[in-house]
């Protein structure tokens, strides 16, 4: 048994595990009261902002890789597909343990799946959120076949492939837009620059966009981790297609906020106009940017971007889910050390166990086999056709 | 026939035997202590506010289209016929969309703890069923606080209004608020200035969420047959092209 080295990533793991540890202990012993800085009039923080909201969006690169790739057939985004379904996988079943967390009794969180309510938002999302991660798991299996050489549970997925990657497709339409319904409940409660009807709509948008930065954002760690050469001409032509889904997000954003009239809104000096204007430049920024392909084909550069569209859908998950909603429930909210504790366990953690089965799974290898030779290897992206 | 409540703020004198008539229904304790506490929360389900020298008071409006009931994802909470809403505490899990949708901020959380229940009035509701007025409306020295009938009860209040215009801001609230609610209240001033809110939209609340989510089986019918149809032609696409060869 080999001690493993000290570095200084790993004792930032450690202390980072070791607070939510803590922090757990504070949830479970002394309830939601004693772990966070919720109230009656402030009952959803950053565990349902960011640890549900954001990771749902952030695991959005599953269902739309799997929509190029095998329903529009551009076969050479196969490459970066595996990766993509695992860090959906690792992110659902991470939004579950967010979940555990978050609702008053964890111990039912099974309930909506027996006691009905159609009418309800929530059901739905639990519903779809249950739904796809079964179909997460389907989609991951091959991994495990392949790596343990089962090749008639293999032969029997594939048969089933298709109407399986329709429905994830299907059921991730559904509930990535309705992280947005949810919100439509509160109009008087949740300010003007972030309620708007097509909320589900922006929501649907923005978590296509990100599951694509997301993609490049894993490539280039991965590449880092593993030592392996980057996919530069495939990432730089997902680039290319962030650059444009980002630009259609903007625009739907603009037309709403001018046709809701709400433009004077940002002339008042106020906490929400500057986290609207963090959240809107740190997604302007690098869609132009995106657009040169001097951005596009340097690694680190399109990393950047990649960040920023992160980060700025992240800004805006936490400002529907907290900022905005705060003049409108009259208290202000700040998490508590343990909300940020837990918060940032579950994202290290997510980080470890990607890297965990990148390691002995076949994610990233894949690439060799199907990497088709046609493929110019230092021009950028072949023209997309779709079909 | 539904019913309702109708707290007439003019005539409340600030005594808070609502309070603690309605502590003893639930099995709540009440002392001085909770007395004074003028919010209310998890262990005190009404309360009595003070606005200057005017008295206003909180309790869970039993909206007739309830956000909360429409919001609950395991139907823990019900709008009842006779007007209340209800709450299983069984099937909660502890979601607290309740809370976040409620346009009045009325249901409490027990944040301490460790098996915790969402807390609300529920206009007595077996106290309804059973044709008896609601321990607040019982415990009412002067009449401020009155359970009946609800057309019966919006009559009165608009009986009130033109009997004595100079007593009484001219309107109702909870006639109109989120489509109409089980509580109305008159007051001598307007409704800001006893504590309400008038930010409320006029419409009820689960028509913004359902105008959605009835969009349900459109979109997975028409996406089944939208995705379906694409991978139909581009697989045959791939067909064709294995069996042609690579074309340059």
């Amino acid at each position: 048994m080999k001690i493993p080295k000290i570095t200084v990533w790993r004792v930032i793991f450690a202390v980072i595990m070791l607070s939510g540890l803590y922090a757990t202990y504070l949830r479970i012993f002394y309830g939601l009261g004693g772990s966070t800085n919720l109230s009656d009039q402030f009952p959803w923080g950053i565990w349902i902002a960011f640890d549900v909201m954001c990771g749902v969006g952030l695991a959005a690169g599953g269902f739309t890789l799997v929509a190029i790739v095998h329903i529009f057939r551009i076969e050479k985004y196969h490459p970066v597909l595996r990766p993509a379904i695992l860090t959906a996988f690792l992110g659902y079943s991470l939004v579950v343990v967010g979940l555990l967390f978050d609702l008053g009794r964890p111990d039912r969180l099974w309930h909506p799946l027996v006691m009905w309510n159609p009418h309800s938002v929530m059901f739905e999302v639990a519903w779809c959120v249950t739904l796809y991660s079964t179909v997460l798991f389907l989609e991951f299996l091959p991994v495990v076949f392949e790596k343990f050489g089962l090749h008639k549970p293999l032969e029997w997925i594939h048969r089933i492939s298709v109407p399986l990657m329709i429905l994830g497709v299907l059921l991730s339409t559904l509930h990535q837009s309705s992280l947005g319904t949810l919100f439509l409940i509160v109009p008087e409660k949740l300010y003007p620059l972030w309620y708007t009807p097509i909320l589900p709509l922006l929501f649907y948008v923005s978590a296509i966009a990100v599951g694509l930065a997301m993609t490049i954002f894993e490539s280039w760690h991965s590449s880092r981790a593993f030592g392996r050469a980057l996919e530069l001409p495939l990432l730089a032509s997902l680039g290319r297609v962030l650059a444009v889904v980002m630009s259609v997000y903007l625009w739907i954003r603009f037309l709403d906020l001018s046709h809701r009239h709400v433009f004077p809104l940002l002339s008042q000096n106020r906490i929400e106009t500057w986290l609207f204007a963090l959240e809107i430049v740190l997604m302007v920024v690098p869609t132009i940017l995106l657009y040169q392909s001097s951005i596009r084909l340097r690694p680190g550069r399109l990393y950047a971007c990649a960040v920023m569209v992160v980060f700025g859908f992240i800004a805006n998950r936490l400002n529907v889910g907290t900022t905005g909603l705060e003049a409108g429930s009259g208290v202000h909210y700040v998490p508590r050390w343990s909300e940020v504790a837990v918060t940032f366990s579950i994202v290290a953690a997510g980080f470890v166990i990607f890297r965990m089965i990148a390691q002995y799974f076949p994610i990233f290898e894949a690439q060799e086999e199907t990497h088709s030779p046609e493929l110019p290897k230092t021009n950028e992206e072949v023209p997309v056709t779709v079909g | 026939m539904p019913r309702a409540i109708l707290y007439d703020s003019t005539l409340c004198i600030g005594c808070k035997a609502c309070e603690s008539g309605c502590a003893e229904r639930w099995g709540l304790p009440y002392n001085d202590k909770i007395a004074a506490e003028e919010k209310i929360s998890a262990h005190k389900l009404t309360a009595v506010e003070t606005h200057g020298e005017r008295f206003s008071r909180r309790l869970c409006m039993n909206c007739v289209q309830p956000a909360c009931a429409s919001v609950c994802p395991v139907g823990a909470l019900q709008k009842t016929v006779l007007g209340p809403v209800t709450y299983d505490p069984d099937k909660c899990m502890g979601c607290r969309y309740c809370m976040q949708a409620c346009p009045f901020q009325v249901p409490s959380y027990e944040w301490s703890s460790r098996l915790p229940r969402m807390r609300k009035c529920d206009m007595c509701s077996e106290r309804q069923s059973a044709g008896k007025t609601t321990a607040c409306a019982e415990a009412c020295p002067v009449g401020a606080t009155k359970n009946g009938d609800r057309d019966e009860l919006l009559a009165e209040a608009r009986q009130r209004i033109a009997a004595k215009p100079d007593q009484y801001y001219g309107k109702i609230y909870g006639e109109r608020e989120v489509g109409g609610t089980s509580v109305f209240y008159l007051s001598a001033v307007p409704f800001e200035q006893i504590g309400l809110r008038l930010n409320v939209p006029m419409e009820p609340l689960p028509e913004t969420t359902w105008r959605v989510l009835e969009l349900v089986p459109d979109i997975v019918s028409t996406g089944s047959v939208l995705l379906g149809g694409i991978w139909w032609i581009t697989n045959r696409r791939a067909e064709v092209a294995k069996k042609e060869g690579p074309r340059s």
